[in-house]
């Protein structure tokens, strides 16, 4: 009975929840579904981590790349983010060129980094107008379960601070590089972005972390990407209902609040990592 | 033809508008604020292909075409949020099972790119005479190095901007619709922003009340 109602009419089934405070997979309209995170899954890449929000699972693999610099920017080095969607993950997803989630997704990625300067792009640099490293960011959606995002910073802040590159210096008699691969250095993180989606549901009840199915029928969705410093890298709505200020402070207050739950989470996993080497 | 200069010491920049300008779209607009201006073109409700068929509404596609060059992932995450914005304004299940088409021609960016398409976007729409539950418009706010707000930036204050947020402002409650942010800002500037956008949202607001009001007494 309740799967055929569930499937005749969805909206009318997660209103029928969210009435009395709760969520079709039992969690409260605050809770976030469990969060685990695994770094270093990818032996190949210079850096990695696999994290799952529940059933959403992402891993962001990183490698690191020699160029020249760009004559504008001569003493920074590349971050180049990308977000593939496969359709492995989901059946909404078609084989074929980026759709234009992913394509967004990628571009939150990318102003994210910006924003918040998680590296400083002048410590990629290894001669000025010579040499500077590109960091690919390669991250990849493996089962689509909704808050994308969420998942997409968590696993990228991870795998930047597992990632380890190798010391290049220039030969000044040769003019030529040298990679020294036995003395690796870990990147220097400045900022440790994390970010915390929301849905609206019929313009009024926020709920967060929505699963796809949540997402598809909200009427807006909100992420929030706050740092240590409680200051706000990105504050992104696609549209949608509109809501006041007053609500969107409170989407804000959450958010700080999962960025401690998140900044221990990758401390912890990092820190077990380095106790089992 | 509409054109409404803003006042001195205003906190946006000259802006106008002229609808229906274009003869083969179902509606037209072109929106300027200052030398920043986008060209929109509507069409619909039209026939929809059957796999972006939506059965209880209509499917809204959003184009926006940079002036030099091919689309790229910049312009994808734009079409997004006007698309999506526009999506909530529309009453598209008033025409289920067609399509909404809104092409967005960039014919200049001097900076508030986003904001002028949002603005041109909704001009569009009303021209084509689509139904609405509401209207909306968008601001851009840059916060420079001294912590100053500044509306409506041009494009030299967006490059010299520690912070830069684009919203969408509603016109029933003046509640935001949309935000896009980039840099890092903290909580307060994000609502002080938010309050001036609101603030200057009455304004454009005002000027779609104009501009409609003089089209139509030419009209009647």
């Amino acid at each position: 009975m309740a799967a055929g109602f569930k499937t005749a009419e969805p909206l009318e089934y997660h209103r029928s929840f969210l009435k009395e405070n709760c969520r079709p997979d039992g969690r409260e309209l605050g809770e976030f579904r469990p969060t685990t995170l695994n770094t270093g899954s990818i032996n190949t890449a210079d850096g990695s981590a696999l994290v799952r929000i529940g059933n959403t699972t992402v891993i962001c693999g990183i490698k690191g790349e020699l160029a020249a610099p760009s004559t504008d920017a001569p003493d920074k080095g590349y971050i180049v983010p990308n977000v593939d969607l496969p359709p492995l993950c989901s059946s909404r997803f078609r084989p074929g060129p980026p759709g234009e989630q992913a394509q967004a997704a990628s571009q939150f990625i990318a102003d994210v980094i910006d924003g918040s300067q998680i590296i400083k792009k002048e410590d990629l640099c290894i001669e000025k107008s010579k040499l500077c490293w590109v960091l690919y960011c390669d991250i990849m959606c493996l089962d689509y379960d909704g808050n994308l995002l969420d998942a997409c910073v968590v696993t990228l802040l991870a795998a930047l601070r597992n990632t380890q590159l190798p010391t290049v210096t220039i030969n000044k008699e040769t003019d030529l590089a040298e990679v020294d691969i036995q003395h690796k250095r870990h990147l220097q993180i400045n900022k440790h972005p994390v970010a915390s989606s929301f849905a609206v549901f019929d313009d009024t009840v926020i709920i967060v972390d929505p699963t796809a199915e949540e997402e598809s029928l909200a009427t807006a969705i909100i992420t929030a990407v706050t740092d240590e410093d409680e200051q706000l890298c990105a504050f992104h709505k696609p549209g949608g209902s509109s809501l006041s200020a007053e609500k969107l402070q409170d989407c804000i207050t959450r958010a700080v609040a999962r960025h401690r739950e998140i900044g221990r989470l990758i401390d912890k996993v990092i820190e077990s990592t380095k106790a089992s080497k | 033809f509409v054109e409404e200069r803003s006042g001195v010491g205003s906190v946006l920049r000259e802006y106008g508008s002229e609808q229906n300008l274009l003869s083969k779209p179902d509606g037209s607009a072109s929106f300027i604020q200052g030398d920043t201006s986008v060209l929109a073109g509507v069409y619909g409700p039209a026939e929809v292909k059957v796999s972006k068929e939506i059965y209880d509404r209509a499917t809204l596609e959003v184009v926006i075409q940079p002036k030099v060059g091919m689309a790229s992932v910049r312009e994808r995450a734009r079409e997004q949020c006007v698309r999506e914005t526009c999506e909530a304004a529309l009453l598209s299940t008033l025409h289920p099972r067609s399509s909404f088409t809104l092409v967005l021609q960039e014919v200049h960016d001097d900076g508030s790119l986003l904001s002028c398409c949002l603005n041109a976007a909704c001009m569009a729409l009303m021209d084509a005479g689509l139904p609405m539950g509401r209207l909306f418009c968008g601001v851009t706010c840059a916060i420079d190095a001294e912590s100053q707000i500044i509306t409506d930036p041009t494009a030299q204050q967006e490059k010299e901007s520690r912070a830069l947020m684009t919203f969408a402002i509603d016109s029933k409650d003046c509640s935001v619709m949309m935000s896009l942010t980039k840099g890092s800002f903290s909580v307060k500037e994000l609502q002080q922003c938010i309050a001036v956008s609101q603030k200057a949202s009455e304004r454009i607001f005002q000027f779609y009340r104009d501009s409609v009001q003089r089209r139509y007494s030419k009209i009647l």
